[in-house]
C-alpha cells in the first residue's frame, strides 16, 4: 500500500486557549515496500505524523493518501477499519495495551476485530509468537505474569497477527537492553525483507536509522527538515550536530580519524564493516604512518 | 475527544482573579453556593447573573472556551428545565397544545432552577479555571486547619486531593493513548451498536487500572524514598498571601448578599 502525505498540517485542541500547531506543511511519500525512518527531537512532531498514517488523527490541513483512501480535513470518513487493518501501529511502550487473560487471546484480539475467524486467529497467533522469538508455551500464560521484554514482544505479535501491509513503529526498542534492541530490530528488518512489508520507524537512534532504513526523514519543529538516503543524510554530519541531533558512532569515528590524519575518506561509512574496509585500504596504501 | 473538557482544568492568564488568594476564592465560592438560594425573583436572579458574568469577565478566560466546555452541562440544564415544565402544575395555564399544558409556576420554576444550576457551575468553573489544583488544596488545607484540633486528618485529605487532581491530566493522556492503540487494533469506540461499544470499554479499562495501580505504587515508593512522613512539622514552599483585592472581593460578595436579602420577596 502506498502512503503519501501532502502538505499536512495538524493543530491540537482547535478553538481552545491550548490550541497548538503540531506539524505543518509535511509532505512525505512512502511507496509500498519502503523502510523509512523518521528522526527528530522530542516535540518535533514525529508522533503526530505517525498517527496520521492510519487515520487516528485527521489532518486539519492538506491531505493524507492511504492506498485508495484520501483523508482530508473536511471529509467525513467512514469505514476506516480496512485502513487500520492494513496499517499496523506499534505504539511506544506497546505492552501497556495488553489486557486479555491469556497471551493467545490478546494476540487474537486484533485479527478477530477485523473479522478473522477464531481458528484462523489462533494459527496466526502461533506464527506471530514464533516471529517475535517466544516459545508457544507462553500463549497460555497471563500477559501480566511476563517480564517487561516479553510483554513488549507479545504486544508486537498482536500487531503482526493482523497481517498488515504497512507496519509503523514508534520507538519500538525504548527501554530494552542492547541485546533485546538488536533482536527486535533485526526481526523487523527480516519481516521487511521477507514480506516486503513497508516499515516506518520513528526513532531517536541514529544507529538504527542508518542501519535499517532506505530513506530517512528528519523532522524539526513540526516540519520536514530534510529527506534522503542514510548516506545523503549522514554525509554532512556537521549540520546534524549543529541542530542538536546525534550522528551514528561510526560517522563520528570517521570524522575524528579524518581530522587526526588530515585525510578525507573516499566515502561516508555507515557500518563498522564499511569503515574497517576503508581503514585497511588506507593502511595498505601506506598513506598513513 | 476530551480536548474540550474544562473540568479541573487550569487556564493560565494574567488577571485579577488569577492573582487572588485561593483562600478568598474558596470562601467566596462557598458563600456564593449558599446565597444563590436566597434569590427568588427576577431582580435577585438578575443581580446574581450580573455578578457571575462580572467575575467571568475579570478572569479573562475566553467565553467561547468556557461555554464550549460546558456543552454537556447545558444538556443537563435543559433536562432540568423540561422536567419542571412538564411536572409542575400550579398557577394559571399560559400555553396549551392538546393534552400538553404549561403552567406559569412551571415556567417560573424551570427558568429559576436552571439558572441557579447554571450559575453554580459557572462560578465553580471560574474557580478551577483560574486556580491551580495545588493552590486550591493549599488554600483548603489552611482553611480547614482549625479542624486539626479535633483530630480531623486535614493534611492527609489535602494530599489525597492534590494527588487526585495532579493525576487527572496524566490519566486523560493515558486514556487517549490506550484508546488510540486499541483503535489501531480494530476497536471502534465511537460507532456501532451500544452492546459493542460497552464491550469496547474492557480493553480500555483494564490497561488503565493496571497502570494506575503501578503508578500508585511507584509514587508511594518515591515519596518514602524522599522521606515523606505526613504533615507533622512540614513547612511550605508556596506561601499564601492575602491582599487588598481579596478583601475587596469578599466585601463585594457581602454587598451582593445584602442586595439579595433586601430585594427578595
Amino acid at each position: 500500500m502506498d502512503i503519501s502525505l501532502k502538505n499536512v498540517e495538524y493543530r491540537y485542541q482547535v478553538d481552545t486557549p491550548f490550541e497548538r500547531l503540531a506539524i505543518k506543511d509535511v509532505s512525505i511519500d512512502i511507496p509500498a515496500g519502503t523502510f523509512l525512518a523518521i528522526i527528530g527531537h522530542t516535540g518535533s512532531g514525529k508522533s503526530t505524523v505517525l498517527q496520521h498514517l492510519n487515520a487516528l488523527l485527521k489532518p486539519t490541513g492538506g491531505e493524507v493518501v492511504l492506498g485508495d483512501k484520501v483523508i482530508t480535513a473536511d471529509k467525513k470518513q467512514k469505514n476506516l477499519k480496512e485502513v487500520r487493518q492494513r496499517v499496523g501501529i506499534v505504539f511506544q511502550f506497546p505492552e501497556h495495551q495488553l489486557f486479555e487473560e491469556t497471551v493467545e487471546k490478546d494476540i487474537c484480539f486484533g485479527p478477530m476485530n477485523f473479522g478473522v475467524s477464531e481458528k484462523e486467529a489462533k494459527i496466526r497467533a502461533r506464527e506471530a509468537i514464533a516471529h517475535v522469538g517466544l516459545s508457544e508455551e507462553i500463549l497460555e500464560k497471563s500477559p501480566f505474569d511476563l517480564s517487561g521484554g516479553q510483554m513488549r514482544r507479545v504486544a508486537i505479535a498482536g500487531v503482526l497477527a493482523m497481517n498488515p501491509d504497512v507496519i509503523v513503529l514508534d520507538e519500538p526498542t525504548a527501554g530494552l537492553d542492547p541485546r533485546g534492541r538488536k533482536e527486535i530490530m533485526d526481526m523487523f528488518s527480516d519481516l521487511h525483507k521477507q514480506r516486503k512489508l513497508s516499515t516506518i520507524l520513528v526513532t531517536h537512534s541514529m544507529e538504527d536509522a542508518s542501519r535499517y532504513a532506505d530513506k530517512i526523514v528528519i523532522m524539526h519543529s513540526g516540519q520536514v527538515y530534510r529527506t534522503g538516503t542514510p548516506l545523503e543524510i549522514f554525509s554532512n554530519p556537521e549540520e546534524l550536530i549543529k541542530m542538536g541531533l546525534d550522528v551514528p558512532e561510526v560517522v563520528k569515528f570517521q570524522q575524528k580519524l579524518e581530522r587526526a590524519f588530515q585525510r578525507k575518506f573516499s566515502k561516508t561509512c555507515l557500518t563498522i564493516e564499511e569503515i574497517t574496509e576503508e581503514i585497511s585500504s588506507f593502511l595498505k596504501r601506506g598513506d598513513v604512518q | 475527544m476530551m480536548e474540550k473538557m474544562i473540568f479541573g482544568r487550569y487556564v493560565p492568564a494574567d488577571s485579577v482573579i488569577h492573582k487572588m488568594d485561593p483562600r478568598s476564592k474558596l470562601i467566596i465560592i462557598f458563600l456564593f453556593v449558599c446565597i444563590v438560594f436566597i434569590a427568588n425573583n427576577a431582580i435577585t436572579y438578575g443581580a446574581l447573573v450580573v455578578y457571575t458574568f462580572l467575575m467571568l469577565g475579570l478572569s479573562k478566560v475566553p467565553m467561547r472556551f468556557v461555554f464550549g466546555g460546558l456543552k454537556l452541562v447545558f444538556i443537563l440544564i435543559l433536562f432540568t428545565f423540561l422536567l419542571h415544565i412538564f411536572l409542575t402544575k400550579e398557577g394559571p395555564v399560559i400555553f396549551e397544545l392538546g393534552w400538553f399544558k404549561v403552567y406559569e409556576e412551571g415556567l417560573r420554576q424551570g427558568i429559576f432552577i436552571s439558572l441557579r444550576f447554571f450559575l453554580l457551575i459557572l462560578m465553580t468553573s471560574i474557580l478551577t479555571l483560574t486556580t491551580t489544583p495545588i493552590a486550591i488544596t493549599d488554600g483548603l488545607e489552611t482553611l480547614l486547619g482549625p479542624l486539626k484540633k479535633v483530630k480531623f486528618p486535614v493534611h492527609e485529605l489535602a494530599l489525597m486531593m492534590s494527588i487526585a487532581l495532579r493525576f487527572i491530566p496524566t490519566l486523560m493522556q493515558e486514556t487517549d493513548k490506550i484508546m488510540k492503540a486499541q483503535t489501531a487494533r480494530g476497536v471502534d469506540f465511537t460507532s456501532g451498536p451500544v452492546k459493542d461499544r460497552v464491550k469496547a470499554v474492557i480493553p480500555l479499562l483494564i490497561p488503565l487500572f493496571v497502570s494506575s495501580f503501578k503508578r500508585a505504587e511507584e509514587l508511594a515508593t518515591a515519596m518514602e524514598a524522599r522521606g515523606y512522613r505526613g504533615g507533622e512539622g512540614r513547612t511550605r514552599y508556596r506561601q499564601l498571601s492575602w491582599g487588598l483585592t481579596d478583601t475587596m472581593m469578599i466585601l463585594l460578595l457581602a454587598a451582593l448578599t445584602v442586595l439579595l436579602i433586601v430585594f427578595r420577596t
